[in-house]
């Protein structure tokens, strides 16, 4: 089944204002750079958007919260993002923390047709207010709800005609989760090849879950935290 | 006298063992892999999704698709493997992850521990911590004793609001080895040069001390 859109245009068509989004990425390594950029231009607002992070002030998901199309953020890490805290602090912005193990499993969950699930993070602390909780094993536990998105927008490193993707290094973090948990997914990819190019022993995600996937058009692929040695250290 | 940062990194590193994977926090614990002891072998595990994390790459061999938790350029090592975030906190969840190391604001004496949030001030969350306080079997806290105002972190009951509830076992300072155990904290060790005085004066929790305190050999 070809899957293949014509460019990031194309395949953010149906994205409209308040609509839930999850998308990839861990700080800025493997973020769906192209589709950000689209969803500028495109201001469409009132987002909630599920991301385990809120990308820098002028790069990732801080451009969106720059012009304020963020209503809702749910993240388990937004330190790096002047911005983020200034709306969060100030009221602006809702946001919702969530342990990380537990962003990742609530958005597998919500792929895979699990509604909730008991995990023992956050017993005893803010997040498990409100929350259901019961002892296995003799350890209380907090019941979890999964998540799903309008759409999903995921990065990947190839891609081929049929949504199969493959995904480099640790690029690949929230993005297999996240592309399982979209009612529609959308995958921009660096390189995209036809249908039996990719050993299907090498894909990450089958092309089920990915409902549209085109070639991002560039990628910055910026560094946060640059940090290297010198050729003569040990 | 006091430890400087990589003193602290030092001392926890004795605390490796052969054979462990090993998750080390943001800050402090991150320096313990330079100091790994010699004739044993550790695997480091990042929760963004790498087992078998090398150092730093040379200048010019950054690769942005390649980082830590703490968002900084790695290398691998030889048998190194990349996972997704789920398959990652499942490892640590399910206690595959035999030691973890992190850094706190404040812990109190019966194991509580606080590194997430400071209210109406720092927000920046809680990334994965709570999962792996929650299921650590063995969790060392790198920390400073005092704040900067030169109040005690170590104590009876944490102020900040909670990562996660009677997990943390030990706790390695500038000035100290702590072990926590029947909700007190238990002098181990001092840094060389610091007096059993100082310690007990800079800690709020209460505190066993026994007769004879050795120094820290690093």
């Amino acid at each position: 089944m070809n899957k293949v859109v014509k460019n990031v245009e194309e395949a953010l068509v149906g994205i409209e204002d308040g609509m839930t989004l999850m998308l990839g990425g861990f700080g800025l390594c493997g973020i769906p750079e192209n589709s950000i950029a689209q969803l500028v231009k495109l201001g469409v607002k009132d987002l909630t958007c599920i991301s385990n992070n809120a990308g820098v002030d002028d790069f990732g998901l801080g451009l969106l919260l720059h012009g304020r199309q963020i209503k809702k953020m749910i993240s388990s890490y937004v330190g790096e993002n002047a911005e983020f805290e200034r709306q969060m602090l100030s009221g602006e912005l809702i946001v919702d923390l969530i342990p990380q193990g537990s962003l990742a499993e609530r958005c597998r969950a919500g792929g895979a047709g699990i509604p909730a699930f008991f995990t023992p993070a956050g017993y005893g602390t803010e997040v498990s207010e409100g929350k259901e909780v019961r002892e296995f094993n003799g350890k209380p536990h907090i019941l979890e709800m999964a998540l799903t998105a309008d759409f999903a927008i995921v990065k990947a490193w190839k891609g081929d005609t049929e949504g199969n993707l493959i995904f480099k290094a640790t690029a690949r973090n929230f993005n297999p989760m996240m592309a399982m948990a979209g009612k529609i997914t959308i995958a921009e990819v660096e390189e995209l090849v036809p249908a039996g190019e990719l050993d299907p022993n090498d894909i990450h995600t089958p092309g089920i879950f990915v409902q549209r996937i085109f070639k991002g058009e560039k990628f910055e692929k910026r560094i946060e935290q640059r940090t290297v040695r010198m050729k003569n250290e040990e | 006298m006091a430890l400087d940062k990589t003193g602290i990194a030092k001392r926890i590193a004795q605390e490796l063992r052969d054979g462990w994977y090993v998750n080390l926090g943001i800050g402090i614990p991150t320096l313990v892999a330079n100091y790994i002891p010699e004739g044993i072998e550790v695997e480091f595990q990042s929760e963004n999704g790498v087992l078998g994390m090398g150092p730093f790459p040379f200048e010019g061999e950054e690769d942005a698709d390649l980082i830590n938790a703490g968002k900084q350029t790695i290398t691998v090592l030889k048998g190194a493997a990349f996972f997704d975030s789920a398959m990652s906190f499942s490892m640590i969840r399910g206690q595959h992850v035999q030691l973890t190391v992190l850094g706190a604001m404040e812990v109190s004496q019966n194991g509580d521990i606080a590194n997430w949030k400071i209210p109406g001030k720092m927000v920046k969350g809680m990334g994965g911590a709570m999962d792996l306080v929650a299921s650590a079997e063995n969790i060392i806290v790198a920390m400073m004793h005092s704040n900067r105002e030169g109040e005690s972190k170590i104590l009876k009951k944490c102020t900040l609001p909670l990562t996660g509830v009677g997990c943390v076992k030990k706790v390695v300072t500038e000035l100290a080895v702590l072990e926590i155990r029947d909700n007190k904290f238990y002098l181990i060790e001092r840094a060389p040069g610091v007096s059993v005085e100082e310690i007990i004066s800079k800690t709020e929790g209460d505190l066993v001390v026994p007769d004879f305190v050795p120094e820290m050999v690093l």
